[in-house]
Formats: C-alpha cells, sequence, structure tokens
C-alpha cells in the first residue's frame, strides 16, 4: 500500500520509500524513516499536498511524494 | 572564544543568534564555497564571544556540501564549543544531529531549546538524566523570550577544554543514519514522558487557515492586508524621499552649472544614490520586515501548502510562492527569497518568473500609462495577462528544464509569536546585502549613464533599441526611456516626456502605441539592483540567461498585445 491511498486521519507503519537515493535521503532528513508511525492529517484540494503527521510532527509532502511512501496497517 | 551554534532547521537558533547578537553580526562564506555563516561578536557574562551561527541543518553526514563543510569546520580547532540547539517538543529527532555532533569530538552543550512548547504539549524532559547518559551539559532554554540564555553562555564557558570521552562511545553512530534515529527515539522514550495533552491553537487554527476554502479565503485577505500596509507605507515614503533628492540634486548641480559636465555628472550619481534609497526605504523595509513576520509566525508554509497544486502547473511547487509574492512589491527581494529552494533548477526557474511580476515600480508605468490614457480596464486586463505569460512561460522552461524531484517536503512548524528584534535582524541582514552589493553599481551605472547623455550618446541607444521599437511599430524616440528603464522601472515612465518634447503622450502615441510599449516595459530586462541580486543568486550565467529570456518574452508579449490593440482598440 502507498501512502497516498491511505484515508485521512488513519495510523499506518511506513516500510520503505521508492525513489533515487537524494530523494530518500531528503525523506530521511525530513525525519521520516522505515518503521515510523505516520497518518494524514489533512489533503489540499486540487491534488494538492498532505500533511502527515509523524512523529508528533507535522509534513507536508506532496501527493508524487506520498506515492513515493510504501505503508502497511497497524493493528 | 568561539561557540558555533547548530541546529536542525526550526530549532529555534536564529532566534537565540538574534537575541544575544549586536547589529555588528557578519555575513560570510566559508573559504572557498558559496556556504555562508553569520558571525557575531556577544558580550556575555564579562567576556566577548565570537558566535557563529551555522545553517539550519538535519544531519551533517548528508549529500548536501554545506554539511561536508559544517562538519569540517567544527571538527577544527577554530570552535572552542558547539553549542546544539535542540527543539525539546520534538526531541526524538534533535538528538539524532547530536549523537553526530558527539562523533565530532569537541567539547557539546546541548541547549533543550522550546520548554514552553514541550511543556504545553505535555511533555516532561528529564534533563539531568539526559546529561547523565550523554556525558554533556544539558540545558533548558525559552529563546523566544531570553530565558536560560545566560546559563547556556556559562555552561558553555565551562565547557572550554573539557575534552570529552563521549566520543568513542558514540561514534559508532557517525555513518548510521538508521541508527541514529533509532538511538534517538530510544533515548527520547527513556527521558521524555508524555503528561496530559491538550489540543492546542496550533490544531484550530489549521482547521481555518489550511481548510479548502476558508484557507484560501483568509490566505486573500492576509495578502491583500500585506500589500495594503507595505504599499501604504511605501506610497507614504517616496514622494518625500523623491522631493528632498531632487531639490538635493538642483542645489549640487546648480553652483557647477546644471548643463556643465560636472553638473551632469554630479546629478547622474545622486541619481542612483536616490534610486537606491527609493528601493530601499519604501519597498525593501516594509517588505522584508513584513515577510520576516510571515516567516517567524509560521505562516508561509502553510502559503506552500496551499498553493502547491498551483504552482506546479507552472513547474514549481509551493515554497517557490514567495518570490511571486514579494515580486509584486520588488523583484530584488524577490530573487533573495529563491534561496530558500533546494534544487538549483528550481531556484532557476523561480527567479526568472518571479523577475516578470510587476513590481511596485512598474506599477507607476502601467498606471501612468494605461490606465491614464485607456483607462482601468485595459490596465486590468494588463496584469490578467500577465499572469498568463507566466504561466505559459512555465510551462515552455519545464519543457527544458524538466522538474526532477517528486514534489513537496516541507515541515510545518507550530505557530510562534514573533519577536520584533528577530524580524528586524532578519531584514537588516538582508538590506545590508543590497546595500553593499547593489547600491554601488547602481550609483555607477546612473554615473555613466548620464556622462553618455552629456555627450549626446544617448540617442545612440534609440538606434540600439530601433530593432525592438521598429518590429513594435513604436516611435524610435522611446530607445532613450527604455534604456534608462533598466536602471529604475519607472524612469522609461518619467524619461518619456523628454523623449516625445511632451507630457500629453496620448497627442504623440497611438492608443495601441501606448499600450505596446506598457507591456513591453512590464517584461523586459529586470532592472540593475535586480539583476545585480540575479547575479548574486545564480552567477553571472544565469543572469545573463534570465535577461534574455526577459528580452525574448517581452518582444513576444508586445507583439501579441500589438495585435490585440490594433484590433480592439
Amino acid at each position: 500500500m502507498r501512502l497516498l491511498d491511505v484515508e485521512v486521519g488513519t495510523w499506518v507503519k511506513v516500510i520503505g520509500f521508492e525513489g533515487t537515493e537524494k530523494f530518500q535521503d531528503r525523506l530521511l532528513q525530513h525525519g521520516l524513516y522505515p518503521g515510523d508511525q505516520a497518518r494524514i492529517l489533512r489533503a489540499a484540494p486540487l491534488n494538492g499536498p498532505l500533511l502527515v503527521e509523524v512523529s508528533g510532527r507535522e509534513l507536508a509532502l506532496g501527493r508524487a511524494v506520498a506515492q513515493k511512501i510504501l505503508v502497511e496497517n497497524v493493528e | 572564544m568561539r561557540f558555533a551554534l547548530v541546529g536542525r532547521p526550526n530549532c529555534g537558533k536564529s532566534t537565540l543568534f538574534n537575541q544575544v547578537a549586536g547589529y555588528k553580526a557578519e555575513t560570510g562564506n566559508f573559504h572557498g564555497t558559496t556556504v555562508n555563516f553569520t558571525e557575531s561578536k556577544v558580550r556575555v557574562v564579562g567576556d566577548v564571544i565570537n558566535l557563529v551561527d551555522l545553517p539550519g541543518t538535519y544531519t551533517l553526514a548528508g549529500s548536501n556540501p554545506a554539511e561536508a563543510v559544517a562538519k569540517n569546520y567544527l571538527a577544527s580547532n577554530e570552535v572552542d564549543v558547539i553549542i546544539n540547539v535542540a527543539d525539546a517538543s520534538h526531541l526524538a529527532q534533535s538528538l539524532e544531529l547530536t549523537l553526530e555532533l558527539l562523533a565530532v569530538k569537541r567539547p557539546v552543550v546541548l541547549a533543550l531549546n522550546m520548554m514552553d512548547e514541550a511543556m504545553r504539549m505535555g511533555l516532561k524532559v528529564d534533563g539531568p538524566g539526559l546529561e547523565k547518559r550523554l556525558g554533556i551539559k544539558v540545558v533548558p532554554l525559552i529563546a523566544s523570550k531570553g530565558r536560560g540564555v545566560k546559563g547556556l553562555f556559562l555552561a558553555s564557558k565551562d565547557a572550554v577544554d573539557v575534552h570529552p570521552e563521549y566520543g568513542l562511545r558514540f561514534s559508532a553512530f557517525e555513518d548510521e543514519a538508521l541508527a541514529r534515529h533509532i538511538a534517538g527515539q530510544e533515548l527520547a522514550a527513556e527521558f521524555v514522558h508524555q503528561g496530559e495533552r491538550n489540543l492546542t491553537l496550533r490544531d484550530r487554527l489549521d482547521d481555518v487557515l489550511l481548510h479548502p476554502i476558508w484557507g484560501y479565503a483568509t490566505l486573500l485577505l492576509i495578502l491583500l492586508a500585506f500589500f495594503q500596509v507595505v504599499y501604504g507605507i511605501g506610497r507614504l515614503l517616496e514622494p518625500p524621499l523623491l522631493a528632498f533628492f531632487d531639490r538635493l540634486m538642483f542645489v549640487a548641480a546648480a553652483p557647477l552649472g546644471p548643463l556643465s559636465f560636472w553638473g551632469v555628472v554630479v546629478s547622474g550619481i545622486l541619481q542612483g544614490v536616490t534610486a537606491g534609497i527609493a528601493i530601499v526605504l519604501p519597498y525593501l523595509l516594509p517588505f522584508l520586515l513584513g515577510l520576516g513576520l510571515l516567516e517567524d509566525v509560521g505562516y508561509l508554509p502553510r502559503v506552500a501548502f496551499l498553493m502547491d497544486s498551483l504552482m506546479h502547473r507552472i513547474g514549481l511547487h509551493g515554497k517557490a510562492i514567495v518570490p511571486f509574492i514579494l515580486g509584486y512589491g520588488c523583484n530584488v527581494p524577490a530573487v533573495m527569497s529563491t534561496r530558500t529552494l533546494e534544487e538549483p533548477r528550481d531556484r532557476l526557474m523561480a527567479a526568472a518568473l518571479a523577475t516578470l511580476v510587476p513590481c511596485a515600480a512598474r506599477l507607476a508605468v502601467v498606471f501612468g500609462l494605461v490606465a491614464f490614457y485607456l483607462g482601468p480596464l485595459p490596465a486590468l486586463g494588463l496584469y490578467i495577462f500577465n499572469l498568463f505569460v507566466i504561466a505559459l512561460t512555465g510551462r515552455l522552461l519545464t519543457r527544458l528544464l524538466p522538474e526532477d524531484t517528486p514534489g513537496l517536503i516541507l515541515e510545518m512548524p507550530p505557530y510562534r509569536t514573533p519577536t520584533l528584534r528577530a524580524v528586524f535582524n532578519k531584514a537588516w541582514f538582508r538590506i545590508r546585502e543590497f546595500v553593499v552589493e547593489a547600491w554601488p553599481t547602481l550609483i555607477a551605472g546612473s554615473g555613466v549613464l548620464a556622462i553618455l547623455s552629456y555627450f549626446n550618446l544617448a540617442i545612440y541607444f534609440n538606434l540600439l533599441a530601433r530593432p525592438f521599437t521598429w518590429i513594435l511599430g513604436l516611435p524610435s524616440v522611446v530607445g532613450v526611456p527604455l534604456i534608462f528603464g533598466i536602471l529604475r522601472k519607472e524612469l522609461s515612465l518619467v524619461m518619456l516626456g523628454q523623449a516625445l518634447g511632451t507630457m500629453n503622450f496620448g497627442s504623440v502615441m497611438t492608443p495601441a502605441q501606448i499600450f505596446t510599449f506598457t507591456v513591453f516595459v512590464m517584461f523586459y530586462v529586470p532592472c540593475v539592483a535586480t539583476l545585480i541580486m540575479l547575479r548574486r543568486e545564480l552567477g553571472t550565467k544565469g543572469m545573463l540567461w534570465i535577461t534574455l529570456l526577459t528580452v525574448v518574452v517581452a518582444l513576444a508579449a508586445a507583439l501579441v498585445a500589438r495585435g490585440a490593440a490594433l484590433l480592439l482598440l
């Protein structure tokens, strides 16, 4: 599953990223790591970015970015 | 003694720096690089300390050259103590950088900043426990209110020459981002306890400010208020300033003979001085203060969030909205603000498109020509046409320079109460850049133009501009106002009277000509001050490239305008 497909408010666990190494590094630098729990707080209209909560912080991620983040459900 | 401030972006490091630094701070580059830092002499508890503010960084081990430079600098003996500013409300992430700093094997003091924020979130941080575990001094801090600053500097002085043994214990983390991440989480889990959390003001504010409808409505209102206030200040300041300098020019040139060589040179140079002041005081200062305020409150990332989707349509992402907003006031701060974009390609694109945004000076030309002779509707149409041209140029540029990043990744900081001091200091640093870099060139350029016009060489400008004026069906005498317009955009209007020999432009130019001329002025070559900032931010090549682009765009847009005007007017 991809972060883009997750419904607003549902907690998921990040399991990995796709894309270039440089792109993955940027996600790591912004504090998004495999194993972290995340949820979408809100989405901007017209295919705008998603506001994502990760370990108490909020990150705005473009949809193409969220498309490259692989997640799984948490029980 | 030299202390260096290191921390993640948004940790309040610059707030701390601005609290203690005087206005004497110097911006410099690391030797042989474009990575810059700010240094200031600070008088604290009886000592004078050189305090270095390094750019905010998430890691020392990243691919970014700035991070490598910062790491080498910290490891050198030039720095006596590293002050690591951490965001206590997000300690797990902040500690990752701390672990990396420990591996540098220099004295480190950890400042837990934003303790007030952490308390509001119900977090209890066990400072002494952390101190024991890390083996370094840990100090609480609320930089925005100036609390704990003295204690931090006292602790830092004590840390000088205390050669740490912890280095070995933590050096295993040096190359392992994931290991640091896990260790940071573990440390935070052990030393930070979550108490009762109250629903914050932030959640409630964001419900409105990021709302799909109300978010845009408030954005519009905030921008309107922003422009109303800063334009208002500009309009209040500009006329008396210009009147004063006109008078000064008259007084200075009179004894030399206003038409003598030296009279002309002196008034030319004063013209350049005036241009600088007429940019800095009415436009640059209020705009940069306003920007600093929006920045420190934490609103700008929200604007980026709201505008991201629109900006993608012209090949940029949300963070690039700031240069566009500023461009309507003055292109100089607009170009400066492209610095916040990470990718060189995005910086070039944003700067190129932002220079096409009509600044306040070009607004004066639009008002003086199109609105005055043709009415308010064509003037409004011109602004809409301008947006259209920018969007089209953005799309075409994206063909040449495809977007190479998937999109926006931006931390959304909590809202904060800005301190006046931090806002003023920030504006001052940016203005000083303009004064030091751009102003001298502006003055020299004015002098040269004055000499050229003294020897009647200025008429050759008409020849130089003839290919453009010919193709656009404009009288050849408008060449001189166009060239002078590069110095200061409103000179295109001011000099037009002189060139045409009458202030009633309607009697010598047809409505179609007036319209075409204004469209050309709206887009062609940025003013000298903007050119110099472009060169500073993008290098000579980038500056020339953008200049060429604006000429092509101006010509194409003016031809379209000429066709439309012939049909409609």
